[in-house]
């Protein structure tokens, strides 16, 4: 039994928060409710940068926060939701693997990072041994999330949800230099820029998100 | 040169700042004519700085260094960047001559390939993990832009597939690049000097080797994504396929070198350490993988510039069992391949470029016998193509001999098997182009309506496929002595 | 003599303040959907005038129908005794266990179920189906959230979790937050509420319990009812006594403490109460092949408590 200080537990508690709502992302089966859970990730990320800035004593994760909670817990979703609301696609999200065998290969992406990251011996910072074994898990999520759901939305989703994972490595880590966070928040309008191009162009040509009626075009032009 | 510096601040900066300026000034030129033409002539001062940047390295920094194994880099990239440009302004002319292109896409394109140099350039020179991560990054978001330029459906699919691979690829490596500063972080303490190459690098040893493994692994999933090798090279046949020509060019020639260099850099910090996974087997074995898919997949291709794109995938393999069997022989193979390979392969696609444009198609079967219709093209394909498969006494067979030499001595049977798939790939690259280049011509009709180029233009795309040639089949016939002894010494650095 | 006396306390004060849970739950939900609703002490009236009819029993119902609603009721009474709620010194502490209050539930359920199917009717076949599909799932999920607190505490006895909880043992775990989703998702699946079951319709598509309880009448439904009101206020209890236990009286305490430990679980089931009666109110009914996952998510948090808690017992 470790008595860990309130501070790393707290971080952890919420790191787990952030995982948990990878795995409601997972779980969720309308594209609506896909967008509200990867808001409510997106706070909890904010809060736990918020909260690694109070304990790091570095201000400039207030300022990663405040960003994370204002354009990825806010804008984002909003953006997503309009654009759902816009293509007539807010109906169910389309499984490659159902979603209980999905939710079963998250909890074994979980242990898999667990086991990597524990024999590990992060000596300065023992505690952040935890942290980085549950960003790696919201990473793989993401992944996965990526791999499992058909639809582009929720493609692009889970690949949020992975940057989320990334993030929370990212303000996990002491000291860590503001260069990346500002360049990941920067990288995140870019690419949300070009998702919404793509999805626009998407959709004017193919009349669906589905990256399967793509398909029929792949190989060789014969 | 002393006056020279006191106006200029410098050869780094100035190698920095002129693709940024260029893209930013590209960007809001409207006319598409002088835009290629500038677009020239900002490739042509980049290269010039580069010239200058390898004659007088500047002092690393904490941010930014150069060491001779980058400057050998940059100096490829401003050359293929300058000559590819120059070819660009031929090429592209002609796709908004016949309105293929509206004229905000040729801006947008312009202003991409400066970008587009201006993140490569950054990324060879980056010392800080972050800014590298940030530079390849970006090189991915240039590129995707002008992938789907024709917004045709399958350069929209293309660039899609190109995007999200290439992106959740970006995002591993970033989190390998958070494990890598944790790591340092523990020995050096918080910020930017833990993220620090030449200051991570004499401390790798006291690092968690565990640590290192795990970050490694993750950068070897993203970086080696955006080098293509085997199981993540899905974007790449696509990538090549759809976007214009001279992106195809500069996508197998510059950007596929730049992930690699990243990934070798990471390896060397890796070697620092003794207690670390040896990253060489890791490579190797991804290496034949892509060698071998790519050795087939060669021979059921229908459309020219993917057939081109296997083949890239083929290098890329063949430099990952380079770096990854080490020592001084595979390491200085593996150097010489990748400057052959970027120079050889982007003239082939100028050839296919040129020749898919005045065929109005870009599938095999519509293009035959081009040395009887358009001799000139035919016959640098042929050079180009013979070069590329690696036929004596051309640049990429001396490479190709050296590596399987260094094998041969190691692991015997490894340089059996690569010989094997080399072979294969031969055969496959020959009895292509034989439909290609010789027999009954096919009919070469200005079929979009305009004009035949003039004079000019056709000698401006052509002269960079002739000056890549003439180069690598230089470098073949007769290495200088001081290129071979550079070589040498980055070879000796990388371990 | 005083933990006998705090047992046979603490016996009686579940069972009386259950229907009292019931339906303050009741009121508050009425009151959130703009009804005025019925008083707290309904349940009480209901129950007493259920006890003073006949009861009627189907023809074809065997001996095991009629046995059914005093093995349920003690079943779950005996169950809802192991758990703390003045204090941890009582007569049962000793013998009281997490693993047996799940046993006693799974009897409740088995008899619930066979009496269901017993009266050969067919939506007591339904909802007997519907209620061993979701125990299938949400006995597992249980057992983990048991397994991972012992192991925590290094015990099963709820008095003793309680005793270790309060004296600081552990800080803001990952494993005890995830451990608490698991239960609370448990919780609502096993007391028959909103986005599984639910209580207050006897519409056929979506009862379960309710379909199950539909032959009995009179004193029978009588006791069927109270155990399915002891039920809900055992989890509040599990839920209080496990994450919420500050105020529970410890051995060794002044009498007054009692008091005072009464007072705050009363306090804390009357909030906890509110709190499932707004959640119902916001929640919509889930379809019965969505349980499956609701269930299959709560039995996923348990295992990554557990997981977890081996990662802090290994830093």
């Amino acid at each position: 039994m470790a008595h860990t200080p309130f501070a790393y537990n707290l971080a952890h508690l919420i790191g787990a928060t952030v995982l948990m709502m990878g795995f409601g992302l997972l779980y969720q089966r309308r594209m609506t409710a896909v967008i509200r859970t990867y808001a409510l990730q997106a706070m909890a990320l904010a809060l736990a940068a918020a909260w690694q800035a109070a304990i790091q004593d570095a201000p400039h994760l207030y300022a990663t926060a405040l960003i994370i909670l204002l354009f990825k817990g806010m804008a984002v979703p909003a953006a997503l939701q309009w654009l759902v609301r816009r293509l007539g696609i807010h109906r169910t999200v389309e499984t490659a693997l159902g979603i209980g065998p999905t939710l079963m290969a998250g909890v074994g992406l979980v242990a898999l990072s667990i086991v990597l990251v524990m024999p590990m011996d992060i000596a300065a910072t023992a505690i952040t041994r935890e942290s980085v074994a549950l960003a790696m898990s919201v990473v793989l999520l993401g992944l996965l999330m990526m791999i499992t759901r058909r639809n582009a939305v929720t493609q692009v989703v889970g690949f949020m949800s992975l940057e989320n994972g990334l993030l929370l490595a990212a303000v996990g880590a002491h000291g860590m230099p503001l260069v990346v966070e500002l360049s990941i928040a920067f990288s995140v309008l870019v690419a949300m820029a070009l998702f919404g191009i793509f999805f626009f162009r998407i959709r004017e040509r193919f009349d669906s998100l589905e990256l399967s009626y793509l398909e029929t075009s792949r190989g060789d032009s014969q | 040169m002393t006056a020279l510096s006191a106006i200029l601040p410098g050869p780094l900066p100035l190698l920095l700042a002129l693709p940024l300026l260029g893209a930013a000034l590209l960007a809001v030129l409207p006319g598409w004519r002088l835009a290629a033409w500038l677009n020239v002539g900002f490739s042509a001062a980049t290269f010039a700085a580069a010239l200058w940047l390898a004659l007088a390295p500047p002092p690393p920094g904490l941010f930014l260094f150069i060491d001779d194994f980058s400057a050998a880099l940059i100096l490829l990239t401003g050359l293929v960047g300058f000559s590819t440009a120059l070819f660009s302004a031929a090429y592209i002319n002609r796709d908004g001559k016949n309105h293929r292109l509206a004229p905000r896409h040729l801006r947008l394109y312009h202003a991409m390939y400066q970008a587009f140099m201006f993140t490569l350039l950054l990324a060879l020179s980056a010392n800080n993990i972050g800014i590298l991560w940030v530079a390849v990054e970006g090189a991915t978001l240039t590129t995707v832009l002008m992938v789907s330029l024709y917004r045709t459906k399958p350069a929209i699919e293309a660039a899609w597939k190109y995007f999200i691979l290439c992106s959740v690829g970006i995002g591993l490596a970033l989190f390998g690049t958070i494990l890598v500063y944790l790591a340092a972080q523990t020995v050096m303490g918080d910020g930017s000097p833990a993220m620090a190459f030449s200051l991570m690098t004499p401390h790798a040893a006291a690092f968690q080797p565990e640590l290192l493994n795990l970050a490694f692994v993750f950068l070897l999933v993203g970086y080696g994504t955006k080098a293509g090798l085997v199981p993540l090279h899905a974007w790449l046949p696509d990538a090549h396929a759809e976007g214009p020509t001279p992106i195809s060019a500069v996508l197998s020639g510059l950007l596929l070198n730049v992930a690699f260099y990243v990934l070798l850099r990471y390896k060397r910090l890796l070697a620092g350490n003794p207690h670390t996974l040896e990253p060489g087997p890791l490579l190797v074995g991804l290496g034949v993988l892509s060698v071998l898919v790519a050795a087939f997949m060669l021979y059921r291709r229908g459309d020219i510039k993917r057939l081109f794109a296997y083949s890239s995938i083929e290098h890329m393999g063949l430099l990952a069992v380079a770096f990854g069997t080490g020592g001084a022989l595979a390491n200085f193979a593996g150097l010489l391949h990748m400057l052959m390979h970027s120079l050889v392969k982007s003239a082939i696609f100028f050839v296919v470029g040129l020749a898919s444009q005045a065929a109005g198609s870009q599938r095999i079967a519509d293009i035959r016998g081009l040395t009887t219709s358009a001799p000139l093209l035919g016959w640098s394909l042929v050079v180009g193509v013979l070069s590329i498969a690696g036929l004596p006494p051309l640049g990429v067979f001396t490479s190709e001999f050296l590596l399987l030499n260094a094998l041969m001595h190691r692991t015997p049977w490894l340089g059996l098997t690569l010989l094997t798939l080399l072979l294969l790939a031969f055969a496959a690259l020959v009895l292509r182009l034989q439909g290609l280049a010789f027999g009954p011509p096919s009919p070469l009709p200005g079929r979009d309506g305009t004009k035949p180029p003039r004079l000019f233009t056709r000698v401006i795309g052509i002269s960079p496929i002739f000056l890549h040639m003439a180069l690598a089949v230089a470098a073949g016939i007769i290495l200088p002595a001081a290129t071979a002894s550079w070589l040498w010494a980055i070879a000796k650095q990388l371990g | 003599m005083i933990p006998l006396l705090w047992g046979i306390l603490h016996t009686l004060l579940v069972v009386a303040a259950a229907p009292w849970a019931t339906g303050l739950t009741r009121r508050v939900k009425a009151r959130l959907q703009g009804r005025r609703g019925a008083s707290c002490w309904q349940p009480y009236r209901d129950l007493w005038r259920l006890l003073q009819k006949d009861s009627v029993i189907a023809d074809s119902a065997s001996w095991l129908f009629h046995i059914t609603p005093y093995v349920v009721f003690v079943a779950v009474w005996l169950a809802a005794t192991i758990l703390p709620t003045l204090t941890t010194d009582m007569i049962m502490t000793p013998a009281a266990d997490l693993i047996a209050l799940v046993a006693l539930l799974g009897v409740a359920r088995f008899f619930t179920a066979l009496a269901g199917l017993d009266a050969g009717t067919a939506f007591g076949g339904l909802g007997a189906s519907r209620e061993m599909f979701i125990a299938s799932l949400g006995e597992p999920a249980m057992l983990m959230v048991t397994f991972s607190l012992s192991v925590l505490a290094h015990t099963t006895s709820p008095a003793h979790l309680v005793e270790f909880v309060l004296a600081g043992h552990v800080g803001l775990e990952v494993s005890v937050g995830l451990a608490m989703g698991a239960l609370l998702m448990v919780a609502l699946a096993e007391s028959g509420r909103i986005p599984i079951d639910n209580p207050a319709t006897h519409l056929e598509l979506t009862m379960v319990h309710e379909a199950m309880v539909l032959e009995y009448s009179g004193r029978h439904l009588a006791l069927m009812e109270a155990a399915a009101m002891m039920r809900q206020l055992l989890f509040l209890s599990l839920i209080i006594c496990l994450f919420l236990p500050w105020g529970i009286a410890r051995p060794g305490d002044a009498a007054p403490w009692l008091l005072v430990g009464l007072a705050a679980w009363i306090a804390k089931v009357a909030a906890l109460s509110v709190v499932l009666a707004a959640y119902e109110s916001w929640i919509a009914k889930m379809r019965l092949f969505r349980i499956a996952d609701f269930l299959g998510g709560a039995l996923l948090l348990a295992l990554l408590a557990t997981i977890f808690l081996y990662v802090s017992e290994a830093l």
